[in-house]
Order: structure tokens, then sequence, then C-alpha cells
């Protein structure tokens, strides 16, 4: 069985459980006497153990069954939660972590032994009791008395071939034990061709797996139902195979019977624990019978470790939409096969018309495909806060909402650095001091605010908070004092300019640099980031009560609707989503501020900017009337005069790849439908 | 190139440009297209002539006249853009004519280290000599990665 897909799936689970674990430790902090919860935690870390171990991570396996020993001491009341404890099994978590990103930039666990971490946690349990090595076993015999053997469950028969035969008499006469062993997983597992895979991999490393019913084949593509048997050679004992089995998530219950010869025709039988008849069944899988000392598995050890990939855990509804969307597709190509021949207007449009309505929701469904809820970036930041209120000794409570908003997955992979910034920006600079907050006579508990939600073809995501807000004339002293501006600039900026003076780069207000956040690095990257993603940060602030960064996201990166325009002879795109509105102005409208056009629209000063001037474009004699497309960046307005407007139309975006990247008002380019290239504005960096 | 070593016979694709005449390593080239509609890109480097679609991809093209200090292009029935990958980014490079392909011998490649020339040598592979003619052959990488990765050079020469 190849390793890779369950690599996969194994980061999958194990990142959810990392999370799940993340969030009952976060509760247990708040209830430690929660029992519900306290077992929340403990079957994780069990399973968690039982997932390492069988996909070969002993590391990893180790450090939860350290934790395991602590949580079911508490669990037996003998240890009592408290923050000691809880940050030992935060460093536990924070370990975890590392082993399973590890494990996806590498495929492999990696070195870190995090004996510390281990040793604490046997300093817990030694202070505390002296009992480890009791501890240790409680963790094990409690899973193994959930699912003891026995059943009423019908057990398979395995008929073997005369080949299997000869090799199950040639080990026995070397004294090997040979098993029938029967898996039953549990009913709701999900994934059960791949725990059915660590299955495989946790016997081929005690043994040799001769045989297999269903065969391999169909238990790697689920043919089967929730149990499967297999026969096996090995050296170890029988109860080693029902620990070792019963460790593994979801395995519900073990029957292992041995096999040895009966006098008779070269014939093989079980001695059943109960009664059971050999059912003759068909099917014998080429299994190759190396010899046992090569059973741990060749196949798969021989191989090196492939990484993880980048993967999108899809809704099954969502596919199976894309796959009607794709037969319609398939029909409408028929359809328009037939038409060739004839010349029927009216029904050629028509099935124009129909694919066109096909291929939007093709596009909708697939975009669908990629997005991802922000609770993926999210969930990790409540764990942040609290480890940051420690650092910081400020009390801080952060709100989320929005959660369940959805953005593609590529944004979603990049969006996490810049947030924790924003966060701990928040939680340094903003926040101030508990007694600074007693002071100004506001609660002490500072409040950070994480809101995320879809506006139009936007998602916004807002990091506010509640505390002392950004003072526009420390930034001005700064910016003056390390020569951004000159001090009569200064004097002439508004108070939103200023603001964004924080996003020049290496400006930092901390005056004392912390360990948190002030390390130089500071909000310009965060804002390149963000529009490296398409997007646009903008901050609001009020001196006193707290500011609020607000982070604006497209919904998908690939596709969008544009506005297309001429310029001279060229075309441009302009992203409709940042058009507010098209207006024709008499070009004696046109006013000036120190050289600067402007135009005044319902009372809004608007600067004017010729695209024409800006992007080298022939130059074309001066009309009466222009046309100007009035954009908004954020709060920011401009209007572009373009020399024509041609309509507007879904445009697939494209790099300009690699030697022009560096241009940067554009932001890509597209093909038109007669094959030319438009290139698409960016209106980040032109207005 | 190593005169003492095996003889290594390799192909170039041959291109005109005035009466001087090129060569490319033929592993390099992608493919050879006529001339097309091609758009401008605002503020790119000076020789860049623009972008076109090729088969759905969008790619750079650049004037090797502009390039070189010759003669603005005139196009006519015989300009072609040769489609050139490096590093799995691919240009285009407009050039009068397409002639060719040559199998060249190692020993007949000449080192230009000695030369002087207008054109920068490191731009330069080295002189194929064919009969009574020679073939500059151009060292693609250096010739593309240096003007497109060096700001620099992206305003013409004063």
């Amino acid at each position: 069985m190849d390793m890779s897909q369950y690599l996969e799936i194994f980061v999958e689970e194990s990142k959810e459980h990392l999370q799940s674990l993340n969030e009952s430790l976060l509760q247990l902090e708040n209830e430690p006497g929660n029992m519900p919860i306290l077992n929340e935690v403990f079957r994780v870390a069990h399973t968690l153990k039982g997932m390492a171990g069988t996909m070969g991570f002993t590391k990893m396996q180790k450090l939860t069954h350290n934790m395991e020993n602590v949580l079911s001491e508490i669990r037996n009341g003998r240890i009592l939660v408290d923050s000691n404890l809880l940050d030992t099994l935060f460093k536990c978590l924070d370990a975890l972590e590392n082993y399973v990103d590890e494990i996806i930039n590498t495929g492999n666990e990696g070195s870190e032994e995090y004996t510390q971490i281990i040793n604490e946690l046997g300093n817990i349990l030694s202070n505390n009791f002296d009992q480890g090595e009791t501890t240790e076993k409680q963790g094990t015999v409690h899973v193994e008395q959930e699912s003891s053997t026995n059943s009423d469950l019908e057990i398979a028969d395995v008929h073997l071939t005369d080949f299997e035969n000869n090799a199950v008499k040639n080990a026995l006469s070397r004294s090997y034990n040979v098993y029938q062993i029967s898996i039953y997983l549990n009913k709701a597992c999900v994934l059960k061709s791949a725990r059915a895979f660590i299955v495989f991999r946790s016997l081929e490393s005690l043994g040799e797996i001769i045989k297999s019913l269903p065969k391999v084949e169909d238990i790697e593509d689920e043919k089967f139902e929730f149990d499967f048997t297999v026969v096996v050679i090995s050296k170890e004992a029988k109860d080693m195979f029902e620990k070792e089995l019963l460790s593994i998530a979801e395995v519900e219950q073990v029957i292992i019977r041995d096999i040895v010869v009966s006098g008779g025709e070269d014939e093989l039988v079980n001695i059943p624990d109960t009664e059971n008849k050999q059912d003759s069944l068909p099917g014998h899988t080429p299994q190759d019978t190396h010899e046992k000392d090569g059973g741990e598995s060749k196949s798969i050890v021989g191989k090196s470790r492939p990484k993880a990939g980048k993967t999108v855990r899809v809704d099954i509804d969502r596919l199976d939409t894309l796959m009607n969307l794709v037969s319609e597709l398939i029909i409408i190509k028929t359809r328009l096969e037939g038409i060739e021949g004839g010349n029927n207007t009216q029904n050629y449009n028509e099935a124009v018309e129909y694919l066109e309505r096909i291929t939007t929701s093709l596009h909708d469904a697939v975009m669908k495909v990629r997005m991802v809820p922000v609770e993926r970036v999210f969930n990790r930041f409540p764990r942040m806060i609290r480890d940051l209120s420690r650092k910081l000794n400020k009390e801080i409570e952060l709100t989320m909402s929005g959660e369940e908003t959805e953005l593609d997955r590529t944004v979603i992979d990049e969006i996490g650095d810049p947030l924790i910034h924003l966060l701990r920006n928040a939680a340094d600079h903003g926040l101030e001091t508990t007694e600074e907050r007693l002071q100004k006579g506001k609660d002490k508990i500072g409040n950070i605010y994480l809101r995320a939600y879809q506006d139009g073809n936007n998602v916004v995501i807002e990091v506010e908070d509640d505390g002392k807000g950004i003072d526009t004339k420390k930034i001005k002293a700064r910016a003056v004092e390390k020569g951004a501006i000159t001090s009569d600039m200064a004097s002439n900026m508004s108070e939103q300019d200023i603001v964004e003076l924080l996003f020049n780069p290496s400006f930092s207000t901390a005056e004392k640099i912390s360990d948190v956040s002030g390390r130089g690095v500071g909000l310009d990257v965060v804002k390149t980031k963000i529009e490296a993603l398409g997007g646009d940060i903008e901050v609001k602030t009020t001196l006193g009560k707290g500011s609020k960064f607000i982070v604006r996201l497209p919904l998908t990166l690939a596709i969008i609707q544009a506005l297309m325009v001429k310029l001279g002879e060229e075309k441009y795109a302009i992203p409709l989503n940042t058009i507010q509105n098209i207006e024709d102005v008499k070009i004696s409208d046109i006013q000036y501020i120190q050289k600067q056009e402007i135009i005044v629209l319902r009372n809004q000063v608007i600067p004017i900017i010729r695209l024409d001037r800006v992007l080298d474009v022939p130059k074309k004699e001066q009309k009466e009337l222009i046309t100007v497309v009035i954009v908004k960046k954020g709060e920011k307005q401009a209007g572009f005069v373009v020399d024509g407007l041609i309509g507007q139309q879904e445009i697939v975006i494209k790099s300009l790849g690699k030697y022009l990247s560096g241009i940067r008002m554009i932001a890509g380019a597209t093909i038109l439908g007669n094959g030319e290239v438009a290139l698409i504005l960016d209106i980040n960096t032109l207005v | 190139m190593d005169n003492n070593t095996n003889h290594e016979i390799k192909q170039y694709v041959v291109f005109k440009l005035g009466n001087e005449e090129y060569g490319v390593d033929i592993q390099r080239v992608q493919i050879i297209e006529r001339i097309q509609n091609i758009t401008r890109v605002p503020k790119s480097p000076y020789f860049i002539k623009g972008v076109i679609n090729l088969r759905g991809e969008i790619i750079p093209v650049m004037s090797l006249r502009v390039k070189f200090e010759l003669e603005p292009d005139d196009y006519t029935d015989e300009t072609r853009i040769i489609i050139v990958k490096i590093d799995e980014n691919q240009v285009g490079m407009i050039v009068d004519q397409v002639k060719e392909v040559l199998q060249l011998s190692t020993e007949v490649i000449e080192n230009v280290q000695g030369f002087t020339s207008d054109i920068n040598l490191n731009f330069i592979q080295g002189v194929g000599k064919v009969n009574d003619h020679i073939v500059t052959l151009l060292n693609l990488k250096n010739l593309i990665d240096s003007t497109l990765n060096n700001p620099k050079e992206n305003q013409p020469a004063q």
C-alpha cells in the first residue's frame, strides 16, 4: 500500500485533533474540574498517540504517551489542574504541532525529542505521587477494557491457497506463530481504507501479512464492510498484536486466532475460540511471501517518505455539483456539434446562452471547492492571545466572530501571518497595561475583536482593540526624526495620511522593542502581503479609544468581473469591484489643488488621474467631455480618465510572468475573446 | 568552449538581424511564431515590446534590435518571434528572419573573450565559423537574466 495517500490523511486528522486539543485545553483552563472536557483531552491525546504510532512517528508517540499518563492521573482525581500543569500541556501541544509541521514539510517527524517537556510531565507525576509506573499501565489498560476481545460478531474464515499453505507450514516449522486476525472498525469510521492501511502498517511492523480478506486492492478501494481478516506470520505473541491493534483509533475489536497444521491433507485449520466452520471463499491474493525478517514492509520503509501535499477537504455535495455541470457541458457540446450542419441561428443562440449559464455555474462551483472557512486561521488565535496575555501581563479577552466566512484556500494559507502580526500589535501596542487602564477608568480587561464577514465581492477581516489608539503626534515626530517626511510636510498631513505612515517600511512606534512586536519588520510587511493577495488594509483609530485595522480581501483570485476601457488604441481592464460609478465630466469642471486635477462630485473632492499619462499611452487630442471612472480603494477615491468604455466582461487573470512582475501599475493580463492580450490595472498602486 | 575535449555536435537556430547572423541553442527554442499583435506593457524595460498570447499563456516579447542598439524593427513577412525558455520562464525575441538550423561542432566554435565589441560580451557564448561566414552564438541566459533582472538597464542608454 502506498504511504503518501495516508500521510495526507494523517496530517489532516492530526491537525483536527490538535485543534480540538487546543480548544479543550483552553476550556479546561476556565473550568479546571470539568470532567467531559478532561475526557475529551484524554481521548484526543490517546488518538494522536495511536495515529503517530501506526505511522511510525515514535517520538510523537512517546510524547503523547507521557501526556496521556498525566491526563489519566488528572482524570482519576490524583492531580489537580493548575496553571502550571496547563502550561506544560500547552507546551506539549506546541511540540506536537511542531512534529506535524515537520511531517508536512519533510514527511518525517524530525529529530527533536522534547525531553524537557517529557521530564516536566514526569515531574508532575512523581511530585504528586511517585507512581508513574502504575499510571502508565492505566493509560492503556483503560482502552483494552473498553474493547475487550469477545464477540457475537461474525468471524470471517479464510481459505488459503496451496502456495499460502506452504508458506504457513514453512513458518510454523520454523517456530513462527501464524495468526488469523479479524479487525472490526468502528461503524462511524469515515476513512475505512486509511484505517485499514494503518492497521496493515502496524501489522507489518510486527510480522508479515500473507493473506488478507477482502483483497488488499479492495480494502484500498474501501470495498469492504467494517471488518477484514488477515493471516499474519510473526514471532510476536498474540497479546502484542492485540495491544498494538487496539491502540489504533476507530479499531473497535480485534479477534486473534492461532493457525496450526492439522494432520490431514496439507490442510491448515484454525483453532477457533468459538465454534467455527470453514467456508471456502474465492479469491486468493498474490501476496509476496518473503522471509519474515523482511516483513518490516520493504515497500514502505524502503521508500523515502513523500511530503504532504496541499489539499482541500471538499464537501461531497460540492463535487457532485461539479460533476453535474461537467456532464451538462458535454451535453451542450453534443448539441453544438449537431447544429453545425444546418444554419439554425435560433438553436445556435440558445445553445450558446445555455453554455454561458453552465460556464458561470461551473466557475462558481469550482470556486466553492477552493473555499475554506477562515476558522482554519482563526482557531489558533485564542491560544496565541492567551500566551500573549501572560507574557505581557495584560488581561486580554479575544472576541471572534464570522469564523464561518469562506475564503479561497490560497488566501487562507497566506493570511495567517499578517493577522498574527496585527493581533500582536493590538495586544502589545494597542492595549494599555492593566494599571493604565484602571487609571483611565476603563475596564481592566482589554478587548480585542477579530471579525470576518463578506462584503460584496470581498471578505473583510477586522482586528479591533479598545486600547489607547494611535497617537498621530508621536508618529509624526517619529517620521520626521527618521527622515521619512519633512516637518513641513508633517504639518500639512491629514490624520489619515499620518496613520498611513505606519505602513512605511521599518516604522515601529513602540518605544522599547519587545519580544512580542517591534522587531523592525512592521506593518509594511503586512501591507505588502495583503496587497500581494489582491487585498488592501486601512486603519481607523481614535486616540484613547482604540484602533481598528480593516483588511479587505478578494473572494477569489482567478476570475473576476472587469470593466474594459480604452486608452488611445489600447485596452485595459479595471476590476469591477473597485469601481464606484462612471461619470461624464466637462473639461471645464476640472479644478486644481496644487497642480493636482480634481473634480467635485456630490460634494466630494475626487482627484483625477490621467491614465494615458501615467501609462505613457500615445497622446490623443483633448475632448470637451471626458469619461471618468471613479474607483474606490478603501476610503480613498480617484477618477480615472479613459478614452472610451467597452463594457463589462468576465476575465481570467493571468500573470505577466517573472520577467515583468516588477511593474507596479499592472496587476496582470487577460486574454480577450479575439485572442488579444489586455492588461489589468492595479488599483492599489494607482490610487 | 574547450577545443581539446570531445567535439560535441550541437544544433543552433540561426536568425538574422540586419546583416548579422546569430544562433541560439535549439534546446532552448520552444517555438517560432509569425509576428502578431503585441500588447504594449507600460513601464516595462525599454527593449520589451510587450506581451503576446501564446495559446493561453502570456509571454513577454523583447526586441533584439533595440537590445543590441541597432535600427528599430521594421516588421516584414519574414519577421518572426522566437520563443525561448530559460529556467521555466518563456520569452519571445523578435528577429528579422529565421534562416536555418545549423549543426556546429564545438571544434569550430571560437571563444570571444579576446574580442572587443559593442555588444556586451556576456551575451555571447562564442562565434561559429561556417564556410565563409560567421554566426554569433548568443548566451541566452545571460542575455535575458542580466537585463531583465537589473533595473538599471531598464532605461535606454542616453
